[in-house]
């Protein structure tokens, strides 16, 4: 287990948290929508092949993620339902958070890193712990690559 | 009583209260019925958000009814003052609909129903029916003028149960209904490792208590079965009866709601209470008796 604060978040996620942390709290749930809105579609061979990907079982929803690793850049693709909206959001939050960077900067990501985003109030704790599995599987899926 | 009439659907008129379940074509005929509120409660809080039935308000599960500090309800003020701000009268029909075949539209009604109010009902299909059937969704979120709701004390004796009395069903041989599915109530375990643990620290079941998944009650379109088919599930193959003392359970009470509303609203049992501390808190509990396998 990490030390929650000793990484700081990256660009990325630190813009997001910055963002939410500036919305009055009515608007919130708002912007967490709009993000949702912004998770992107799968590219291929991952729109077709979901076997692919893999299921993040910590999230009550059927939440599928990958990290692809080119030329020493992490993308991240994930998939999520239409009715899930809160789930496709936690999912946009990282696509947008850690696409782009290096593995080891993917790696130095604290694991507490959603419930810094200051989410939280908004959301349940269950609902937490499917963001918090996202990003521990992106990790360990980075992780077993660049060992590889 | 409530001026809202009831659904007088025949399905419904089986079930031991048949004004507890309204139909979608009644829903939407009636959503401007003075006196009736419809109320949304999802799993994803950010589902209503996406669209709505017209006219609904939200409630949500976490941040509206549990409290922020402690794992509890809100108290009477606390619940009062959410009435309030929804435009929730104490006589108001309360409608309740939500995603996840209503697991936690039936959870915001037995949380209602401990405050005492009376009149709640759930759509039958709740939102994945509403949709299926084109029926309008809207993004307008209505403006409710506010209400005096009276502070009502919440009675959690008759439909809650807590670890403690949970224990002494336990050592009564009581009945009890484990509505998870079978590979929680199995105890098995899916970790590998570097991956993050679940919430739990034990898997298995309460000893004593009967497996019936909280889906057998559901129809594939989210609507409930009839009541036939749940006496033959409940009565008939676990042996419950009207009268018995049953408390269920499931990981947080939401899917137990809905199969305490099952025995409660459709069969007629009259001791059914939820423990909504569940596996979460009976898995993570010291020196509490747990079973694994299948029986």
């Amino acid at each position: 287990m990490s030390e929650s604060t000793a990484a700081p978040l990256p660009p990325g996620l630190a813009a997001v948290a910055a963002e939410f942390a500036d919305t009055p709290r009515e608007l919130r749930l708002e912007l967490l929508l709009e993000y949702a809105d912004r998770l992107k579609p799968l590219p291929e061979p991952y729109a077709s092949r979901e076997d692919l990907m893999e299921r993040v079982e910590e999230c009550q929803s059927p939440l599928f993620a990958v990290a692809e690793i080119q030329d020493n850049v992490v993308s991240i693709h994930a998939t999520a339902p239409q009715e899930s909206p809160t789930t496709r959001a936690f999912a946009s939050i990282m696509q947008l958070g850690l696409s782009g960077l290096t593995p080891a900067e993917v790696l130095a990501v604290p694991a507490s890193a959603p419930l810094q985003l200051g989410l939280t109030e908004l959301v349940s704790p269950l609902r937490m712990r499917g963001a918090t599995g996202l990003l521990a599987r992106i990790q360990r899926q980075v992780r077993a690559a660049t060992i590889a | 009583m409530s001026k809202v009439p009831f659904d007088p659907t025949p399905k419904f008129q089986e079930y031991a209260t048949p004004g507890a379940l309204v139909s979608t074509e009644w829903l939407a005929a009636h959503l401007n019925t003075p006196g009736l509120v419809v109320v949304e409660s999802d799993e994803d809080t950010l589902l209503y958000e996406t669209g709505h039935i017209p006219g609904s308000v939200k409630v949500d599960w976490h941040t509206d009814l549990n409290d922020p500090v402690s794992r509890d309800y809100v108290g009477p003020e606390g619940f009062a003052a959410l009435m309030s701000r929804k435009g929730i009268s104490r006589d108001t029909t309360v409608v309740f609909y939500g995603d996840k075949s209503n697991w936690w539209a039936a959870y915001a009604l037995w949380v209602f129903r401990l405050f005492g109010h009376e009149d709640v009902r759930l759509l039958d299909g709740g939102r994945q029916k509403w949709e299926a059937e084109g029926r309008e969704m809207t993004k307008e979120v209505p403006t409710r003028a506010a209400t005096t709701y009276p502070v009502s004390p919440r009675n959690d004796r008759e439909l809650r149960a807590y670890r403690e009395q949970v224990l002494e069903h336990v050592n009564a041989k009581g009945c009890m209904v484990d509505v998870r599915s079978p590979q929680e109530f199995s105890g098995e375990l899916t970790h590998m490792p570097d991956y993050p643990q679940e919430g739990t620290l034990r898997g298995g079941h309460i000893p004593g208590a009967k497996s019936v998944p909280w889906k057998r009650a559901a129809n594939d379109d989210g609507t409930f079965k009839g009541v036939a088919d749940l006496r033959a599930i409940y009565e008939g193959e676990k042996g419950l009866a009207a009268d018995d003392d049953v408390i269920a359970y499931c990981r947080i009470g939401e899917r137990s709601s809905h199969t305490w509303f099952v025995l409660t609203y459709l069969l007629g049992f009259k001791n059914v209470r939820n423990y909504d501390g569940s596996w979460s808190e009976w898995g993570n509990a010291v020196r509490l008796p747990i079973a694994v396998g299948a029986e």
